[in-house]
């Protein structure tokens, strides 16, 4: 079998073997890993495949293995956010999209390795340890959804569900040479995902191509009642895997090409621009003035939204314990004992931009700021179909070169995080590499305009080779 | 008259009251019947604040809050929306209680009490929906408790809070302002003050138009006329000492009667307020003329409608509408074709006056009993039937039982468990108004055997005729008629 496998192949292997096949293939690769890309891995997933060869099934993941992100809740399975204090939690109940899933068909293998509570762009404040790039063992694979990405570029997967807060799905897929899609915030119901910053993020998936991003959409994204943010959009995803871009309108937004760029990223990602060129299309620059912004905006709505998402772990009714003389001073040890440094970091400063005499100051300037960058979208997104831009500045650093410099670390999301607060869709796909590490290119639409994406980036993979690129280091 | 306000008390209340009447919670689908339920039993990942788990408004709460708001002439938001209030307490499951802070959905409104000196409105500031936490329940007394125990079948429960302007000038102001919203929230059929829990009440009072200080934790509202007659004298005793009232939050202890402070000004807790993320802002306005159309008649419009239908008393109106279950059972009595003034007085002073005496409070009505239930003791129960109001009265009407025959029917009905119809009462206690030979007979006996009396009365004694009138009750055993024997005695003696 290979190691790297599309959806539809991993269905035509079911048809020639079977389903518990291709997940023991699976798990045997995941048993072999060098990367540590999974927390958990699921001791039912032979058993769900058995159940699918023996009783067979129509759904369009029939048997399909899927590895999730540990913050997205599967019944039996712990789902810990890649914390210590929930590292012996295990939901009663199952996310929306797990539902969908299992009633497609897919196998669960197990649970991705995050950063803790999806706070990091390079899956280093796992509590659990990093995970290791497939591309350069020594260098982080991205974050917060570096395990998914990087199972799924190592071939332990063939395809995965992140989440996206702030570039937490394009980041590792960037980072680890796959593609990444952040949904139209309410294409995807939030219900079971541990919430980081409500208001920014959604789930999305991570796969080796763009057709199988399309699936998976297709069988994750719809209405949910359960989520109050959650829009029938009722968008066709696979129908947008259209290898033709006549008529698109690309945008280039210069400020998404700033200081501090690397050579070989900008590089990169002129030259698929002008691969589009080829391809017929042209591409017009476009000014967003207030992208310089959303950096700021960003982490001071995320870490004040988390301050307050994060209090509920306080030892009472599930989790880590610690122990104290009355409640408070459990609580108290708790959460200095379960919570990792960078969480508590932006707890605290969260809390501190929530706080009297600073909200306005903090919280509602950056909620203004939300609002100007939102019409900087709108504003670029009616004179083009999408946007074009680099998706990291930067290829995948080294493991340990900046978790001790956080202001460093968090100027990596720069193109990322405008997107999570405009709430449209993005998708990172392959575009080159620099010294052998994968770069991403970064394509922006309308909200609810995935397939304007989906068409982009599937046109530009069905005429590159990027993407059939895979990690020497772990073949 | 004009109330003086002499010590210059100003008395605001903001009271969250349980939206009990609604089937499910505020943000998930538990039910809200939980009072006699098993700790932690009406529960769900979602009021217990599992992680991943997302609010969803419950519809029927918002049309109860938009409800309220029009019974309290208030203005009802176009916009609304949810905020969450960060603190730490083991009752919250989240970390914080989703609760409106700067777009209350009602703003504005008021209610018109009985006051000091005569009608008195009391201004409503403010009314906002926000969801209710668990509840500690400590093992022994709280004061040496072992433990403490989380019950979250409450957690979630909808709640209104609604705050006053600070227009109560007495303690009895703001409990007639209490009797008078739970009233109008009874009326609305949103709100059941019985049960335990339902409202909770914190004060604000200052003397002399002087620094106001926060009273929390009044659990009833009997509890708030003792609690503020309390905080007013401790705060004039302040002043009288030449001290100087702090701006603060005060405990109110309700086992012994006294406030005990919580908290200054400079202590006050930081809630971080900011708009739920995981719940959409709403335009209401659209919602307003259906919910318009479902508005009862409340107490006021059927208090003037009772005086003009039945020609009954102010006082007697006012006292049965005063509970929309009392109101509704004395229409349906009427209905029945009795003499609407004669069932008022038996409804409004006589049942509702044995009702207080024995602390009962009037708890359901179903259209054929009333129940009632002791205010501190919930196995104390009973009921009356509509029937037999309407038997009683007509006995009553018909001059088949005296006064205080009708006075013993009453309290029996209330005091036994049987249900036995007012003539079994009469014929077990014998308490049929006595055939008039046997009272002629009585008069006759009583003016032979008492002739001092009777010369008594005959040279100008008042008081004589007073004692052969009770020696003749003292022979029919209390079945004759003290007035028709007074005018027979009278008559028999002066011709």
């Amino acid at each position: 079998m290979a190691k790297w496998m599309s959806v539809a192949q991993v269905k035509e292997k079911i048809e020639e073997s079977s389903a518990e096949e291709v997940t023991a293939q699976y798990l045997e690769a995941i048993g072999k890993s060098k990367i540590n890309g999974y927390v958990t891995v699921s001791e039912k997933a032979l058993e769900q495949a058995k159940k699918i060869d023996a009783e067979g099934h129509d759904g369009p993941l029939a048997g399909v293995p899927i590895a999730i992100k540990d913050n997205i809740s599967v019944v039996g399975l712990p789902n810990s956010c890649g914390s210590k204090i929930l590292e012996s939690y295990i939901p009663p109940f199952n996310a929306h999209v797990i539902e969908k899933l299992l009633a497609a068909g897919a196998v669960i293998l197990g649970k991705t390795n995050m950063d803790e509570f999806a706070m990091g762009s390079s899956t280093e404040t796992s509590y659990f340890g990093p995970t290791a790039n497939p591309w350069d063992l020594e260098r982080v694979p991205g974050g917060s959804s570096g395990g998914s990405a990087a199972v799924v570029a190592a071939g332990e997967a063939p395809f995965a569900l992140g989440s996206d807060t702030g570039g937490s799905v394009r980041c590792p897929a960037a980072f680890c040479g796959v593609v990444g899609l952040k949904p139209t915030y309410g294409a995807v119901s939030r219900y079971g995902v541990v919430a980081y910053a409500n208001s920014l993020e959604q789930v999305g998936p991570l796969a080796n191509n763009v057709a199988d991003i399309a699936v998976l959409m297709d069988v994750i994204a719809g209405y949910d009642r359960r989520d109050s943010t959650s829009i029938d959009s009722k968008t066709e995803y696979q129908k947008a895997l259209v290898e033709d871009v006549k008529g698109l309108k690309i945008g280039v937004p210069k400020e998404f090409f700033g200081e501090g760029i690397h050579p070989d990223v900008e590089k990169a990602v002129w030259n698929a621009i002008h691969k589009y060129e080829d391809l017929g299309v042209s591409w017009e620059e476009v000014s967003m003035p207030h992208i310089k912004y959303a950096l700021a905006s960003y982490y001071i709505i995320a870490m004040s939204e988390a301050s307050s998402n994060l209090a509920r772990f306080d030892g009472t009714r599930y989790g880590y314990r610690a122990s104290g003389e009355n409640w408070h001073a459990m609580v108290s040890k708790t959460r200095a004992e379960g919570f990792g440094a960078e969480v508590k970091r932006r707890i605290l400063l969260g809390t501190y931009a929530l706080s009297a005499g600073y909200h306005d100051k903090y919280y509602l300037k950056a909620l203004k700021v939300r609002t100007l960058v939102k019409q900087d979208f709108d504003r670029a997104l009616s004179k083009v179909d999408v946007l074009m831009a680099p998706t990291m500045p930067n290829p995948a650093f080294k493991i340990g070169e900046k978790i001790e410099d956080p202001l460093t670390l968090y100027l990596s999301d720069v193109n990322t995080c405008p997107i999570n607060l405009a709430g449209v869709p993005s998708i990172s796909v392959p575009c080159g590499f620099t010294d052998g590490l994968p770069i991403g290119l970064q394509i922006m639409g309308k909200p609810f305009d995935e397939p304007a994406v989906l068409r982009a980036a599937y046109t530009f993979e069905q005429n590159t080779d990027y993407h059939t690129k895979r990690p020497p280091e772990v073949a | 008259m004009v109330y003086e306000n002499p010590d210059g008390v100003r008395i605001g209340l903001e009271i969250h009251i349980q939206l009990n009447k609604l089937k499910t919670k505020m943000f998930c689908g538990c039910s809200t019947d939980y009072h006699n339920s098993a700790p932690n039993t009406h529960t769900c990942p979602i009021c217990l604040g599992l992680p991943g788990t997302l609010p969803v408004l419950n519809k029927k709460a918002v049309e109860a809050a938009i409800k309220v708001g029009l019974a309290l002439e208030g203005k009802i938001a176009e916009e609304t929306q949810f905020h969450r209030k960060n603190y730490f307490y083991p009752d919250l499951p989240k970390g914080f209680q989703i609760t409106q802070y700067d777009f209350p959905i009602v703003s504005n409104g008021k209610v018109v009490i009985e006051g000091e000196d005569g009608e008195h409105t009391v201004g409503i500031t403010r009314a906002h929906m926000e969801e209710d936490p668990g509840k500690l329940v400590h093992i022994g007394s709280i004061e040496k408790s072992k433990g403490v125990l989380i019950d979250y079948n409450r957690s979630g429960v909808p709640l209104i809070e609604t705050v006053t302007e600070p227009d109560m000038r007495s303690p009895k102001e703001a409990r007639r302002f209490l009797d008078k919203f739970r009233n109008i929230l009874e009326y609305l059929d949103v709100f059941d003050g019985n049960l335990e829990g339902a409202m909770r009440v914190d004060a604000n009072v200052s003397v002399h138009w002087g620094t106001r200080v926060e009273v929390k934790n009044i659990s009833s509202h009997k509890g708030v006329e003792r609690a503020l007659l309390y905080e007013i004298m401790r705060q004039k005793n302040v002043i009288r000492r030449g001290g100087k009232i702090l701006q603060e939050t005060r405990h109110y202890d309700e086992g012994r009667g006294v406030t005990l402070s919580m908290r200054t000004k400079e202590e006050a807790e930081d809630y971080r307020y900011f708009r739920e993320p995981d719940l959409m802002p709403m335009r209401i306005t659209d919602w307003i003329p259906a919910i318009k159309e479902t508005l009862p008649e409340l107490p006021d419009a059927k208090r003037a409608r009772f005086i003009e239908q039945y020609g009954i008393t102010d006082m007697h109106a006012k006292s049965l509408t005063s509970k929309i279950m009392l109101a509704d059972f004395y229409e349906d009595v009427c209905a029945k074709g009795v003499d609407p003034k004669i069932a008022a007085t038996w409804t409004a002073d006589v049942f509702l006056g044995e009702l207080n005496y024995r602390d009962l409070e009037i708890s359901s009505y179903d259209g054929k009993k009333i129940g009632f239930i002791h205010a501190k003791d919930p196995r104390i129960k009973n009921s009356i039937n509509v029937s037999d109001m309407v038997e009683l009265v007509n006995l009553f009407a018909e001059s088949k039982i005296s006064d205080r025959a009708a006075v013993e029917v009453i309290r029996t009905m209330l005091d036994t468990a049987e249900e036995k119809t007012p003539s079994q009462i009469i014929e077990e206690k014998g308490l049929f108004k006595a055939e008039d030979d046997l009272v002629t007979k009585a008069i006759a006996e009583t003016i032979a055997e008492n002739e001092a009396a009777v010369k008594d009365y005959l040279g100008g004694t008042e008081k004589s005729l007073n004692f052969l009138v009770g020696q003749v009750m003292k022979k029919t055993k209390g079945t004759a008629d003290a007035k028709t024997t007074r005018e027979l005695i009278i008559k028999e003696l002066k011709g």
